[in-house]
């Protein structure tokens, strides 16, 4: 048997540049710059090797391993938004002494578990995947050693993930008893509503992901795991992992669950309600702006949860643009914290932003628009991807899950305009120290850029990801 | 003597791994116990699957119990070095301490 290993080729070349960078920071002394600037290469050269591969679908040893274009397009959406994360963090992992060689070869690692969470068609390659991603994930949360927040974020995070990464794997254990194989394409063929057991076995893994995803009732690591971490860490905590587990939650419905969507399209609303309900009013009291995009993401998973409840192609679709635009405001919002510096030392605090727009109109209108477009304010690009979301949800007749999430947004509007009200309008307090770094203004502005002009072309990104689908 | 079938090992499964869910949640004092509790959800989920790779006749559930094996290992290090680093930063693993964020 041969197989074409061309099909494998982003994965092979991630490992192997993670050995020889790993090699590279072994022997040279203070190699953090070096292995920073090999894995941001690394991670350009994987983007070209993925464009270049054909999108059909194709699946290779014994069907557990799935190339397509919806793949493609997940993976090359975790890349970009690590660089721009590894790129705009960098000053304040220099400022924070977390420069150590290991930071961006665990973020390759579990870039790399990511990679064959999204592509697998097996349960045992699925778990491997996810564990890969987390066990990296929670070496991530307590990378700052020797800071008392970051090393709880760690155990939290640990203790936590594991419970849900073990309720899975009890899941996957019952689906594999009752369908004999750990196959999607053969789970999906043997499964069906009338057993009990597939649907026990349903609902484990449906917790397992629901908590690598940070969704209602599986949320109660976030707020903490994003307060304690340092912030270079929230912000990639923020962006790829939820790609990656939205993914898989879309190919678990595609394929295995596929003849069992009712029983898991209702538990799906349930999560997708609970979230947004959560996201919406937790956030009002919060002091902590890390604390609050913790909140503000649930809900944010809420509503992309909503596009998936639908059950079909267009609700799979509009979730993935949502999270797309997602990601966008999250980084920019993200490289607008790494410039909250008072007197040498990171601020958290949002009272530290009063009235900053004096002293820095750029820094004040830059947080304007990223929050008007999180609270999903026209014409920003926030307020389409909530717009396709709950068209599509209006389509299939969930009215219930649409009036809801309108609710939610309005009142989720109130704190982010708070912050907003305490940029512009309260008493100056202190300037932040000046950072001229390009890759922090330059991802922040290009954040705003493709947030402000969004409504000019608002059909490109809809038409890629159908794209995608239809391949 | 009794037969012993499917049902009496996926019994004893899903038994051990209730007891992995309680003591994480019941256990109020060492962190290094909920590290015990994960292990035994794991090892219940290879009880279930090595049963039902031999009643089935399918290897497949076999060489996933070794590669969990593998994955558990790992997880156990990786827990024990960061429960090291925050015993070095706060001199306690006691359970009630693990309480530097609220809200």
């Amino acid at each position: 048997m041969t197989y074409n290993l061309n099909i494998l080729l982003p994965e092979i070349f991630l490992s192997i540049s993670i050995f020889l960078i790993l090699m590279v920071g072994v022997f040279f002394k203070k190699s953090y710059n070096l292995v920073t600037n090999l894995s941001l290469i690394a991670l350009v050269i994987l983007i070209v090797i993925i464009l270049n591969t054909e999108s059909t679908s194709v699946k290779i040893f014994t069907d557990s391993f799935i190339r397509d274009g919806y793949a493609k397009f997940i993976k090359i959406l975790i890349i970009i938004s690590t660089i721009f994360i590894l790129l705009s963090s960098q000053v304040f992992i220099k400022d924070n002494n977390i420069a150590k060689f290991e930071y961006p070869i665990i973020i390759l690692l579990s870039i790399l578990g990511m990679f064959f969470m999204v592509s697998s068609n097996d349960l045992i390659l699925f778990y491997l995947g996810l564990e890969l991603q987390s066990l990296s994930l929670y070496v991530l949360a307590a990378i700052d050693r020797d800071n008392t927040r970051s090393t709880e974020s760690g155990v939290k995070y640990f203790v936590l993930s594991a419970l849900s990464s073990g309720l899975l794997l009890y899941g996957c254990s019952l689906l594999y008893g009752f369908t004999g194989s750990t196959n999607f394409d053969i789970i999906s063929n043997s499964l069906n509503t009338s057993s009990v057991g597939s649907i026990f076995a349903m609902v484990f893994i449906l917790v397992g992901l629901a908590f690598k995803v940070s969704a209602v009732p599986f949320h109660m690591w976030t707020p903490d795991v994003y307060e304690g971490s340092p912030t270079s860490i929230t912000n990639f905590f923020s962006a790829a992992p939820k790609v990656a587990g939205l993914a898989v939650l879309i190919r678990f419905m595609q394929t295995p669950f596929e003849n069992i969507l009712v029983e898991w399209q209702t538990i799906i609303i349930f999560i997708s309600i609970a979230s947004m309900i959560l996201g919406a009013v937790a956030a009002i009291g919060q002091n902590n702006i890390k604390r609050l995009m913790a909140y503000s993401s649930i809900g944010h998973i809420g509503y992309a949860l909503a596009g998936v409840a639908t059950g079909t192609d267009s609700g799979y679709m509009s979730s993935i643009v949502y999270i797309t635009i997602y990601i966008v405001m999250s980084i920019g919002m993200f490289a607008c914290i790494f410039l909250m510096k008072k007197n040498g030392k990171y601020t958290e605090k949002i009272y530290d932003l009063s009235g900053i727009s004096k002293k820095h109109p750029l820094v004040a209108i830059s947080f304007l628009i990223i929050l008007f477009s999180l609270a999903g304010i026209p014409p920003l690009g926030g307020f389409f991807a909530k717009f396709y979301v709950f068209m599509t949800v209006i389509e299939n007749g969930m009215y219930f899950l649409a009036i809801v999430g309108l609710l939610t947004t309005v009142i989720s509007a109130f704190y982010y305009l708070r912050i907003i009200k305490i940029i512009y309008f309260d008493e100056f307090a202190g300037s932040f120290d000046r950072i001229r770094n390009f890759s922090i203004t330059g991802t922040i502005f290009l954040s705003c850029i493709l947030l402000a002009t969004f409504f000019l072309y608002p059909s490109t990104l809809n038409n890629i990801v159908s794209l995608v689908f239809t391949s | 003597m009794i037969d012993i079938g499917l049902g009496h090992y996926l019994t004893l499964g899903a038994i051990i791994f209730s007891l992995g869910i309680i003591g994480i949640f019941l256990n109020r004092k060492n962190i290094i116990v909920i590290l015990m509790s994960v292990e035994l959800i794991l090892l219940a989920v290879n009880i279930n699957l090595i049963s039902f790779s031999i009643f089935s006749g399918d290897i497949l559930g076999q060489i996933f119990t070794m590669l969990i094996l593998t994955v558990a290992a790992a997880e156990a290090a990786i827990g024990l070095a960061i429960i090291v680093v925050f015993y070095r930063n706060k001199g306690s693993i006691r359970v009630e301490d693990i309480h530097e964020m609220k809200g």
